[in-house]
């Protein structure tokens, strides 16, 4: 395999940010799972008591894992922290490999590449080790994040060995799927359909039928037992998995053509139809998928956090950090802790709006706004039309994360009274959400290339909402994040001025932003 | 009725780089109008400051009588724009796209759209991403011969086209002009331009440095003389104007400028003239006189 070192180096080289970036991320969410149990409980038997609330809550169960050893830090860490984890790692992954594979194929680059003296294989070969390198870091650092709490050397050993490996499961699978299409969108959905369903498989095994859990790589890195009669032997079907899937991916590379995926591409409409003749009807076929995708995803989680109903007061015990942490000031636990449940879905909502805000550049970036912006559709109808869209999509994912706490409250505790209460006391986040977004477009609106500095602002409103009681930020500072405003219902009672005077900032921002597109030059290659 | 296109002193600046540098260029009503110059020339950044999506740093720019900055819109509905390097969306097929632009353009000759996909033997049913640079070319070109326009700007527009939808192209850019379009017309292929255009405009370093008819900027250059004369001829090499004087026995070469013409001919015939043949320079060697000296030391490339 000529080739495959430059190569490597290369691609790391190109990575080495986003990298350095994933890996951080992911050793956070072990690490921080640690710390913060560490000082959630008073006593032991506050933690014991917990604990048991704790497992017999089915949908806890279902989202996070088999419960075991839930009264150590160890065990808790292991069942808050795997199966994100796992499906972090393996998103890494997914995006690592098909970026250096299929992306690269379609955008002719891996022509010029292989055109020199490397081997056939040489980028399928480099991409691989880079997705190796990236796993085995992550694993590497949250081995030794989890040794400085300090946790039992070999089960934190075992965390991050078997996070390594179910990354490379996947890392094979996102190889396999860029062998079967022929464009990277959809390696990306087949991939993401597939750690999907090894997250669910578990989910629906751990909660009743086992034999699921063993078809899910996720659920093999649990089964290895951290923290609770460790046992490395999962290890080998995580290793097996990884080997036979990318070998199947390396036979059907050598049978394939350049640019081709083995999956033939089906021929498509030759005409259009009336509704993509229009700016918004461009924007609706650009974007539908992220729309659909988030807001599904949103409601899910909301789900998710509604599902664990009223049972949330004994899970959180009486201490005075969970008191600071949830409660937000309010006498009563199960409203705080919604309360911050709703603020954390609006950060994550926020995420839809970020990154469609600033999809406009991609556009400029590759060169269609050039002959788009060559007919009769004026620069500010174009920006428009997209800022139209994405707002009302905005609305659309804070509706379905509202209905889905509701939703999922309402069918745990069997009180649907309470369905429309979450929904109202979702909703006015949208203001916080456009202001971040509308961030965004006056950023993209000067320059493209600014464009990607307003994901500052969603992690700056997520820093003063974690840790800003904790880390003591002035409330100066804190009154910057856009969320820190909005009266916190259903622990506080609503309040319009702060929602009045976000949507204004929205407002403005969005036309400032606007004007200022019309009035720079396209840029273009 | 003015001019389609009308720039003086065009300056464009990205930061301290001149990409144009006081640009001159008149587009006649109903001609096919060549825009020639190297790469880096400043070209595309002049098409781009035309459509409005660059803002002129200096200088005035006038487009089918309107500002193209401030009317981009409603000026955009009077012309069709194909760039050298077509970027699709890789979800859309080529049909799709052709719609888009066509409706957004404020509709679409729905006999010329279907006449024109089969003339250029396109497959509208494939994605994007699939097409070859050739084939998102035509996609381009379809979408912009189809719509009913005053003037079409085609920057560099058959790069990647083989020779007989070149010829297709050929025809329709002449079908257009018969019917009264005006063309701008950026290309490399001289034959191209040398076949299609009625003026031509030379830029370089964002600059023009020659505008006029073919035949007028042959005036300007020489013209290559080959013949053979019965006695040897004697005299040619003292005359002003001649250039690369070979003589060969009987046989005799040279390049001669077109005011020495006359007298090189006459010196010619006193030694009687057996064969003769002047060749009047090509596009081409008009081209290399305007910019050889950048071949031989390219620029920097200009982002553009």
């Amino acid at each position: 395999m000529t080739g495959t070192w430059p190569l490597l180096r290369h691609f790391l080289r190109r990575d080495r940010w986003m990298l350095l970036a994933w890996s951080l991320g992911i050793t956070l969410l072990y690490w921080s799972q640690a710390v913060s149990v560490k000082g959630l409980y008073a006593t032991q038997a506050e933690f014991d008591r917990a604990a048991v609330a704790m497992q017999s809550n089915t949908a806890f169960v279902a989202m996070a894992g088999p419960a075991r050893a839930l009264n150590t830090i160890g065990g808790q860490v292991t069942w808050q922290a795997t199966a994100f984890g796992a499906v972090t790692a393996g998103l890494m992954s997914m995006f690592l490999v098909v970026r250096h594979t299929r992306a690269e194929e379609e955008s002719g680059r891996d022509e010029m590449l292989r055109a020199s003296a490397v081997g056939r294989g040489a980028t399928t070969l480099a991409t691989v080790l880079v997705a190796l390198v990236a796993n085995l870091l992550t694993g590497a650092l949250v081995v030794l994040s989890l040794l400085t709490v300090p946790l039992e050397a070999a089960d934190s050993l075992a965390l991050g060995v078997g996070l390594a490996a179910v990354g490379m499961v996947f890392a094979a699978v996102a190889l396999l799927a860029a062998q079967l299409t022929s464009g990277p969108r959809a390696a990306y959905g087949i991939t993401g359909a597939v750690i999907g369903a090894a997250y669910v498989l578990r989910a629906i095994g751990d909660v009743g039928s086992p034999t699921l859990t063993w078809m899910s790589p996720i659920g093999w890195y649990q089964g290895m037992h951290a923290f609770s009669g460790l046992r490395w032997w999962p290890l080998v079907p995580l290793a097996l998995a990884a080997v036979a899937v990318a070998a199947v991916a390396a036979a059907m590379f050598g049978r394939r053509d350049h640019d081709a995926g083995i999956l033939a591409a089906r021929p498509g409409p030759t005409r259009a139809r009336a509704a993509l003749g229009t700016p918004l009807g461009l924007a609706w076929r650009l974007q539908r998928g992220a729309l659909i995708g988030w807001t599904l995803g949103l409601f899910l989680t909301g789900l998710s956090y509604g599902s664990l109903g009223s049972d949330v007061g004994d899970l959180l015990g009486d201490s005075a950090t969970t008191q600071d942490m949830f409660a937000r000031g309010s006498d009563d636990v199960v409203k705080g802790f919604y309360a911050t449940a709703i603020l954390m879905l609006a950060l994550m909502c926020s995420g839809y709006a970020i990154s469609q805000a600033i999809r406009p550049r991609h556009d400029e970036d590759r060169g269609v706004v050039e002959v788009l912006l060559a007919t009769g559709l004026s620069r500010s109808r174009w920006l428009l039309a997209q800022v139209v869209f994405t707002v009302v999509g905005s609305a659309l994912v804070v509706l379905a994360a509202g209905v889905g706490l509701g939703l999922g409250y309402a069918l745990s505790t069997g009180d649907g009274s309470v369905l429309p209460t979450y929904v109202v006391a979702t909703l006015p986040y949208l203001a916080p959400v456009l202001v971040l977004s509308g961030l965004a477009r006056l950023l993209y609106g000067i320059a493209p290339r600014l464009a990607s500095l307003s994901w500052a602002g969603l992690v700056f409103a997520v820093v003063v909402m974690l840790f800003g009681q904790v880390l003591q930020i002035p409330e100066a500072v804190q009154d910057l994040s856009p969320f820190h405003h909005l009266a916190l219902v259903p622990a506080e009672a609503f309040r319009w001025p702060p929602l009045l005077v976000l949507a204004a900032i929205a407002v403005a921002l969005t036309s400032a932003g606007i004007v200022s597109f019309t009035r720079r030059d396209v840029e273009v290659r | 009725m003015s001019n389609p296109i009308e720039i003086h002193g065009l300056v464009k600046a990205f930061g301290s780089l001149r990409a144009l540098d006081g640009l001159d260029l008149e587009v006649e009503p109903g001609e096919v109008h060549g825009f020639l110059g190297p790469n880096g020339a400043g070209k595309s950044t002049t098409v781009r400051v035309l459509l409005g999506l660059l803002r002129a740093s200096a200088g005035s720019v006038r487009l089918l009588g309107g500002d193209p900055w401030t009317d981009a819109a409603e000026l955009h509905r009077r012309l069709a724009y194909v760039p050298g390097d077509v970027t699709l969306w890789p979800n859309l097929t080529g049909g799709e796209v052709i719609d888009l632009l066509g409706r957004l353009r404020g509709g679409i000759d729905e006999r010329r759209r279907a006449d024109l996909v089969e003339r250029f033997e396109l497959d509208p049913s494939k994605k994007g991403r699939a097409y070859s640079k050739g084939n998102r070319q035509k996609v381009a070109l379809v979408a912009a011969l189809s719509s009913d326009v005053e003037l079409l700007l085609l920057d560099e527009p058959t790069s990647g086209l083989d020779p007989l939808m070149e010829a297709v192209f050929q025809q329709c850019v002449e079908d257009f002009r018969a019917q009264g379009g005006t063309v701008l017309l950026s290309s490399h292929i001289l034959a191209e331009v040398e076949r299609l255009c009625d003026r031509v405009s030379i830029i370089r370093a964002g600059r023009c440095v020659e505008s006029g008819t073919l035949t007028e900027l042959r005036h300007l250059t020489r013209t290559t003389v080959r013949a053979e004369t019965v006695r040897p001829v004697d005299g040619l090499a003292r005359l002003e104007g001649v250039h690369d004087l070979v003589i060969d026995g009987l046989r005799v070469a040279f390049e001669v400028d077109t005011p020495a013409l006359a007298p090189a001919l006459a010196t010619l015939q006193t030694a009687g003239l057996g064969t003769l043949t002047a060749t009047p320079p090509t596009l081409e060697e008009l081209f290399m006189r305007h910019y050889g000296d950048v071949a031989a030391a390219p620029e920097v490339e200009v982002r553009s």
